[in-house]
């Protein structure tokens, strides 16, 4: 009896949340048809392409894909066509050339681009701040600005010849610095000093407080940036166009996708196909990986 | 040592071998260099930390920067000096591409903004919270390409006598109404693809803005709401201000992705039928037509009209520290 009694008189209240204020502006219902709508609009193209890449070919091409639920037809000749069909619209060995070109190309922006946050964040110098705010302006750099004058670092060297994917990856990684360096410092600088000056007081050096302090308290700061860099480098066409030359040994599955469209833009059955391959990828480590991103994310930020 | 060198996945192993090595090198320096009197520590450590970052900014993009900007000023093959000609050209023959990039610079910004900062604070606290989440977070896994395949698919278009394979142009002969092309129609057409790039920036907004909402302090919004604040001052006043920062780095993230975008007019329209944008006009000059002074001149352009966006958040991180 008295324990109910409690309980009606201190509902377990949830914490306030910021977002509070915005719904009950708008009404829960009207918020959450709101919500649906953007949910609806942001999948069902998506839906659409998955569903039809199983169709016949005469079927894509004759009615919608929202009719397979009255006349339900499957096939994988889509599929084999895009993996192992003739050469020219066989895309298997660019998605192989696109997993070689990412790999490296997230690893070393990201570990590049902490080891820099902590030399903009932690360590104190003269001039840090103006060569930071220089780092950060150079994200602006549009692309194509450095495209050619890079390429000709590269082309015509033994080294490019022995190693056709480095150019690939240098230039993904020197694209990509600026911004991780940004990110990954406004995270870093949100670490309180006192951390850091109490091991500092304890004798720890900087490789100590760098591995030992800074790497895990940055860890869903690393965890999601390396996930925006990898989609980065995966959906990347214009470093993949320039780079590769239309060269098959490098070019990645976006610059071929894209020549496919241009070359067959009303062939639907290849097109879906071949932009689920591309983006298939993407997903799994978006799934995989998405838990341990929002998690992590909150946990920081709980924690900051 | 024949696979590591001479097969695609050794050369995948090879080099992230290689990469490790050289961190556990810098990182051993360091520790050599922990031992160093303060001055000479500080100099050593900032070498190790950020040199090699600067070092491969400097060489791949500072020094490739400043050779573009020379060579706006020259001709096509950069061999005679020219003056402002490229300048000139692009004022006169390179509006259309200039009034389309100021829209994508607007629009896809503040739509995916508005758009992330809406569904993650109605979605907040909700039984679906995650699975709401990853659906509008799942556009930004798909690579623009893809992405502008998945909705050339949407707007695709047929004759009224035709079937429409097309969902939206389905809905819209549904209704009783002609059938749109969506792509090929201008001026609508821009914003069909600026809706495309909405589409994918969205998610990211979302995502970063959610985090920031889910970090203001409750007791800061408790106070707020025991002082007797509606819920539009709460929004406004509290969540709004407080989630700030982070909407700044949102909208000029974006904003600095969108002037670079040119994926999109490329695989969708080809940039044709009045959807030319600066970043695939600077493509067009550079790599089709082989014009690089021109081209270059474009780059040029991009970058000074960014450069206002960069003081004003260079400025706004400034005043970030001052409040902290």
């Amino acid at each position: 009896m008295t324990t109910q009694t409690l309980t009606s008189v201190n509902p377990t209240k949830k914490p306030a949340s910021a977002a509070g204020g915005f719904k009950k502006l708008v009404g829960n219902r009207i918020g959450s048809a709101v919500a649906l709508v953007i949910a609806v609009l942001w999948t069902v193209p998506t839906v659409g392409l998955f569903v039809s890449s199983f169709r016949p070919e005469s079927e894509i091409k004759s009615s919608g894909w929202w009719t397979v639920l009255a006349n339900p037809q499957f096939t994988l000749d889509n599929y084999a066509s895009v993996l192992g069909g003739s050469a020219s619209t066989n895309l298997a060995v660019y998605f192989q050339n696109s997993i070689v070109i990412a790999i490296p190309a997230t690893l070393a922006p990201l570990i590049l681009a902490i080891m820099a946050s902590y030399a903009f964040s932690v360590l104190e110098w003269k001039g840090r701040d103006i060569v930071f705010v220089g780092v950060f302006t150079l994200q602006i750099v549009p692309l194509q600005m450095a495209l050619i004058p890079l390429l000709r670092i590269f082309s015509g060297t033994a080294i490019a010849d022995t190693f056709p994917f480095l150019s690939l990856w240098t230039a993904h990684t020197i694209f990509g610095l600026p911004l991780a360096i940004f990110l990954l410092h406004n995270f870093m600088s949100e670490v309180p000093r006192d951390l850091i000056e109490a091991a500092r007081i304890d004798g720890a050096g900087h490789v100590t407080v760098f591995l030992r302090v800074m790497l895990p308290l940055m860890l869903p700061a690393i965890a999601s940036y390396a996930i925006f860099q990898f989609l980065w480098v995966w959906n990347d066409l214009l470093v993949g166009l320039t780079f590769s030359g239309g060269s098959r040994t490098v070019q990645p599955l976006t610059a071929a996708l894209a020549a496919l469209t241009g070359d067959r833009g009303q062939d639907w059955h290849l097109l879906t196909a071949g932009a689920f391959v591309s983006i298939i990828i993407p997903l799994i480590v978006f799934f995989a990986l998405q838990r341990f991103f929002v998690r992590g994310l909150l946990a920081g930020s709980v924690k900051g | 040592m024949g696979f590591l060198l001479y097969s695609k996945n050794g050369q995948l192993i090879l080099a992230v071998l290689a990469f490790l090595a050289v961190l556990v090198i810098l990182l051993l320096i360091a520790r050599a260099a922990d031992s160093l009197r303060r001055r000479k520590q500080t100099f050593a450590m900032v070498a190790v930390f950020g040199g090699p970052a600067l070092l491969l900014l400097a060489v791949g993009l500072i020094y490739p920067a400043v050779r573009t900007i020379w060579m706006s000023f020259m001709d096509k093959r950069s061999d005679s000096f020219v003056a402002l000609d490229n300048y000139a050209y692009l004022f006169q023959d390179g509006l259309q591409a200039f009034g389309n990039t100021l829209l994508w610079v607007v629009l896809v910004p503040l739509g995916s903004t508005v758009i992330g900062l809406v569904y993650s604070v109605l979605i907040d606290g909700s039984r679906f919270e995650k699975v709401a989440k990853s659906l509008l977070f799942l556009p930004m896994a798909i690579s623009f390409v893809g992405a502008g395949i998945i909705w050339k698919f949407m707007y695709e278009y047929r004759g009224a006598a035709q079937d429409q394979i097309g969902l939206l142009n389905s809905v819209i002969t549904g209704l009783g109404f002609e059938p749109v092309r969506f792509l090929q129609d201008s001026p609508l057409n821009t914003l069909f693809l600026i809706f495309v790039m909405v589409w994918i920036q969205a998610g990211f907004a979302m995502v970063v803005l959610s985090a920031a909402i889910k970090a203001v302090p409750s007791d800061i919004v408790e106070a707020a709401r025991l002082d007797g604040a509606s819920s539009s001052q709460l929004f406004f006043q509290i969540t709004i201000p407080s989630i700030r920062p982070s909407l700044v780095v949102v909208l000029t993230t974006i904003c600095i992705a969108t002037l670079k975008v040119f994926d999109i007019t490329q695989t969708m329209t080809g940039a044709e039928f009045g959807t030319q944008v600066l970043a695939n006009e600077m493509f067009d000059w550079s790599f089709t037509y082989g014009n690089n002074g021109i081209g270059s001149a474009m780059a040029v352009v991009i970058f000074v009209l960014v450069i206002p966006l960069v003081v004003y958040n260079v400025r706004q991180m400034n005043k970030n520290k001052a409040v902290r």
